[in-house]
C-alpha cells in the first residue's frame, strides 16, 4: 500500500515535530529526576515548572491546579474514584460518557443519568437526579463526546449542578476537547478537568487533571509525594513537556483549524450522502466539533466496512473495541436511542491537523465503494 | 483463516502460507458472558494475533457474540428445558464457522475459509464429501459433517493429513508459541467451576424428577433436576450407591419421570434422524453410522421415510440421546454422506 488516509484522529492524532523534538533531550542528556538536589535535577525541575505555568495559562487555572498523569483514564479515575473516596456521597455522569469515567462511577455504585438525542447530557434528567440524591459529591460530564463528537455546554450543566447539588464536585473529561475547544471557555464552569497529551499531537502516556483549591481528593497513586503529593511517582518529563508544546501550539492554531476542518468535514458527510441512500449522520453538525463526522449507514455491518476501508488504505474507526479487539456495539448510540441494527453501521471519521482535503477525497471513495460493494452482496 | 488462539489453527495457518495461499487471521469472538474454559477469552485471542504476527500475516477479531447467543446458547438452554440434549459445538460449526464466517468472508472477497479442523475434504465422481482427518484419534468429521456441497468447495482444512503429533512437531519446529498449548476439551460457554448444573440453573427453573424402576414402576428416588439427566445416564440420578447397575432408560419429561432399568434395555433394532443435512443428496442402504464425536461407526441400512431416516442397526445398539448427532458414513468409513439428529 503506497498511500494510506488516516482519519482516526480522534482515537489518536499523529504527534507534532516540535513536540518530539522538545522531549529528546529529556530522553537523553537531560535525564535526571526531577526530584533530586542537584543541577541536573534542578534542570528538570524547571522544565516541568515552565511546562505547567504554561499548561496552567492555556486551561484557564493557577499552576498549582495542574497535576500531571499517565492520561486521560488515570486522571478520570482519580477525579472520580479520587474525590468519593474523600468525600464518600453519590457519583453521577451521563451514559455516554468515556468508560474511563463511565466504569469508575459504576465502580462506586453511582447514578447513570441519560443523553438526549444528540449524546448531550438530558439537563432535565440530571436536574430530576440531583433533586432525588441528597449526598451528591463528584459530577462527571465530558466536554466533547469521543465517538459522535457532541459538545455538552458545561455552563448550564454548571449552572443545574451549583443549584441542586452547591457542594458537588464538578469534573469534566476534556480529553477531546483541546482541538477544538478554548478551554479557557470550560475551566470556569469546573472544578477538575481532564485532558491527554496523545489527542492532541503530544504522546502517549501523559495526561493532566486540574484540581482546584475546592476540589480535595484522596491520591490514586501515593508514594514519594510528587505533583503536590497529589500523584506520586517520578514524573515523565519528556512527556510533560512534550505535551506543553503540544498544548501550545493547538491553542495557537485551532480557530484557523477549525474553519479548515469543518470545511473538510462537512464535505465528507455531505458527499457520503450525497452518493449513498441510508446515511444518517448521527449529531447535528452545529451541536458538535469541528473534526467528527460520525454517521450510521443503513444495511451493513461495520466490521466488514473497516476491513474493506482498511484494505483500501483508509484508517476509520466504528465503536470502542473491546480487550480482544472485538467491536462492540455502542454504548454511547445505545443511550442516544440508536437501534442496534442501526448502530451495526456507525462509522466515526475523525480528522485532525494532518487531514488535506486528498484524504477527504480518498475516504469519501473508499466509503461510497465499500458500501457499495457490501449492500450488492447483502441484497 | 479460522485462528483459535490453538495449535490446529496455528499450525493450519502455517500449512497454507507454505502452500502459497493469501491468508488473513480471524479470530471470532462468540460468546460474551464468564467463562474459564479459556475459549474466547482475552489470553486466547492474544495467542493467535501473536501466531498471527509471528507469521506474517493479518489478524482481526469479529464480533459474532449475537449470532453465538442466538444459534448456539438459546437453543441449548431450549433444548435442556425440553429434555433434549444437544451439542453446542456441532450447532457453533453450522450456524457460525460455516455459516456467518463463509458469509462474511464471502462479503470481503475471500474466496475459501479454512480451519483447523482434524478434517479432510475429497472428492467422488465430481462430488465433495467431508472426509476423516489422518489421525484417527483426532478425527473431527464428525462435528463438521453438515457441510453442503457449496460450503465444501470453499472451505479448507489444512491440518486433516496430519496427525495431531506431526501438528504439534510442526508447531515447535515453526516456534509456534501454542506448539504445547493443551486440547480445549468443553463447551465453551460453560465454565469449568459451576458446570453445566450452575449454567443451566441459572436460565432455566430445575423440576424435580421421580425415578422409578422401568420395570415395576416402583419409585427408587428423587433427581433433583429433570433437565439434567440424559438417556443412559448411570450416576448423579439420586439412586443410592451399591446393586446392580442402573442406566436411565426413558425420560418423560412432560409427567417428570426418570425410568431406570438394566443396559439391556436401552438396547434397540431402530432409531429415527431428523433435521437431516446432506453433502450431496440423500443416501439409502448400506452405511455406517457414528453418533458420538469419537465413538466407533456401526453398521446400519438407512432409509427416508419423510423428511427424516429410518436407520436399522445391524446389531442392536445402544440408544442415542434426542439431541445428538448422528452422522451417516460411506461403508469404507472415510467420508461423511450426511447426518442428522436424534429423535
Amino acid at each position: 500500500m503506497s498511500t494510506f488516509t488516516y482519519l482516526d484522529h480522534a482515537a489518536t492524532t499523529p504527534m507534532r515535530a516540535e513536540a518530539v523534538q522538545a522531549m529528546l533531550p529529556y530522553l537523553s542528556e537531560q535525564f535526571a529526576n526531577p526530584s533530586g538536589s542537584h543541577r541536573f535535577a534542578r534542570g528538570a525541575r524547571a522544565a516541568i515548572d515552565e511546562a505547567r505555568d504554561l499548561v496552567a495559562d492555556i486551561i484557564g487555572c493557577a499552576p498549582g491546579e495542574v497535576i500531571f498523569t499517565s492520561g486521560g483514564t488515570e486522571s478520570d479515575n482519580t477525579a472520580i474514584l479520587g474525590t468519593v473516596a474523600r468525600r464518600g456521597g453519590t457519583a453521577i455522569c451521563p451514559a455516554a460518557e468515556h468508560h474511563a469515567v463511565l466504569a469508575s462511577v459504576e465502580q462506586v455504585h453511582g447514578a447513570v443519568v441519560p443523553v438526549t438525542t444528540t449524546g448531550a447530557v438530558d439537563l432535565d434528567a440530571l436536574t430530576a437526579v440531583l433533586k432525588a440524591t441528597a449526598d451528591v459529591s463528584v459530577v462527571s460530564v465530558m466536554a466533547v463526546n469521543n465517538e459522535v463528537g457532541s459538545v455538552n455546554v458545561l455552563a448550564a450543566v454548571a449552572a443545574v449542578v451549583r443549584e441542586f447539588a452547591p457542594s458537588a464536585v464538578l469534573h469534566t473529561d476534556a480529553v477531546q476537547a483541546p482541538c477544538w475547544l478554548d478551554l479557557r471557555t470550560l475551566t470556569p464552569y469546573v472544578d477538575m478537568l481532564s485532558l491527554s497529551a496523545h489527542k492532541f499531537g503530544g504522546p502517549k502516556g501523559v495526561g493532566v487533571l486540574v484540581a482546584k483549591s475546592g476540589a480535595a481528593f484522596t491520591p490514586m497513586v501515593i508514594g514519594g509525594g510528587q505533583e503536590r503529593e497529589r500523584r506520586s511517582g517520578t514524573q515523565n518529563v519528556p512527556g510533560i513537556i512534550a505535551l506543553a508544546g503540544a498544548l501550545r501550539l493547538t491553542d495557537l492554531e485551532r480557530a484557523d483549524e477549525q474553519v479548515r476542518l469543518s470545511a473538510l468535514r462537512d464535505r465528507l458527510v455531505d458527499s457520503l450522502i450525497e452518493a449513498l441512500p441510508g446515511v444518517h449522520e448521527t449529531v447535528p453538525r452545529d451541536q458538535k466539533v469541528a473534526g467528527s463526522a460520525h454517521v450510521c449507514i443503513e444495511g451493513i455491518e461495520n466490521e466488514a466496512l473497516l476491513f474493506l476501508l482498511d484494505e483500501a488504505g483508509v484508517c476509520a474507526s466504528a465503536a470502542s473495541a473491546c480487550a480482544s479487539g472485538a467491536m462492540e456495539p455502542s454504548h454511547v448510540l445505545a443511550a442516544m436511542g440508536v437501534s442496534r441494527d442501526l448502530a451495526f453501521g456507525a462509522l466515526r471519521l475523525t480528522l485532525g491537523r494532518a487531514t488535506v482535503e486528498a484524504d477527504v477525497d480518498h475516504g469519501i471513495e473508499a466509503v461510497v465503494s465499500a458500501v457499495r460493494r457490501l449492500r450488492k452482496v447483502t441484497l | 483463516m479460522a485462528l483459535s488462539g490453538g495449535v490446529d489453527s496455528s499450525v493450519a495457518a502455517a500449512e497454507l502460507l507454505a502452500e502459497g495461499h493469501e491468508v488473513v487471521g480471524i479470530t471470532m469472538r462468540l460468546w460474551g458472558g464468564e467463562s474459564d474454559t479459556g475459549c474466547c477469552s482475552v489470553a486466547d485471542v492474544d495467542d493467535a494475533r501473536r501466531v498471527a504476527q509471528q507469521l506474517g500475516i493479518d489478524h482481526l477479531v469479529f464480533n459474532f457474540t449475537d449470532d453465538f447467543h442466538e444459534h448456539v446458547v438459546e437453543p441449548y438452554v431450549q433444548a435442556h428445558r425440553d429434555g433434549i440434549t444437544p451439542n453446542p459445538c456441532i450447532e457453533c460449526n453450522r450456524h457460525l464457522k460455516f455459516h456467518r464466517l463463509s458469509e462474511r468472508a464471502d462479503l470481503l472477497g475471500f474466496d475459501a475459509v479454512a480451519t483447523g479442523h482434524h478434517a479432510r475434504i475429497v472428492e467422488r465422481d465430481g462430488v465433495r464429501y467431508v472426509a476423516r482427518g489422518h489421525d484417527p484419534a483426532k478425527d473431527q468429521s464428525y462435528v463438521v459433517h453438515m457441510l453442503p456441497q457449496r460450503e465444501l468447495a470453499r472451505t479448507l482444512f489444512p491440518i486433516g493429513h496430519l496427525t495431531k503429533a506431526d501438528v504439534r512437531e510442526r508447531a515447535t519446529a515453526l516456534g509456534l508459541r501454542t506448539a504445547s498449548k493443551p486440547d480445549s476439551q468443553d463447551v465453551c460457554f460453560i465454565s469449568s467451576t459451576g458446570g453445566r448444573t450452575q449454567f443451566l440453573g441459572t436460565r432455566i427453573p430445575f423440576r424435580t424428577a421421580r425415578v422409578v424402576d422401568a420395570v415395576d414402576g416402583a419409585l427408587l428416588g428423587e433427581a433433583e433436576a429433570l433437565e439434567m439427566v440424559t438417556l443412559g445416564q448411570r450416576r448423579g440420578i439420586g439412586l443410592p450407591g451399591g446393586g446392580p447397575k442402573r442406566y436411565v432408560v426413558d425420560i418423560d419429561h412432560e409427567a417428570a419421570v426418570v425410568r431406570v432399568g438394566d443396559e439391556s434395555m436401552l438396547s434397540v433394532s431402530t432409531m429415527t434422524v431428523g433435521q437431516t443435512a446432506w453433502a450431496h443428496q440423500p443416501v439409502t442402504g448400506e452405511v455406517l453410522v457414528q453418533c458420538s464425536a469419537h465413538g466407533d461407526a456401526q453398521a446400519a441400512v438407512i432409509e427416508l421415510v419423510g423428511d427424516s431416516v429410518e436407520v436399522r442397526w445391524s446389531a442392536p445398539q445402544r440408544r442415542v440421546a434426542p439431541g445428538q448427532s448422528v452422522v451417516f458414513y460411506d461403508p469404507t468409513d472415510s467420508y461423511v454422506l450426511g447426518g442428522g439428529i436424534a429423535r
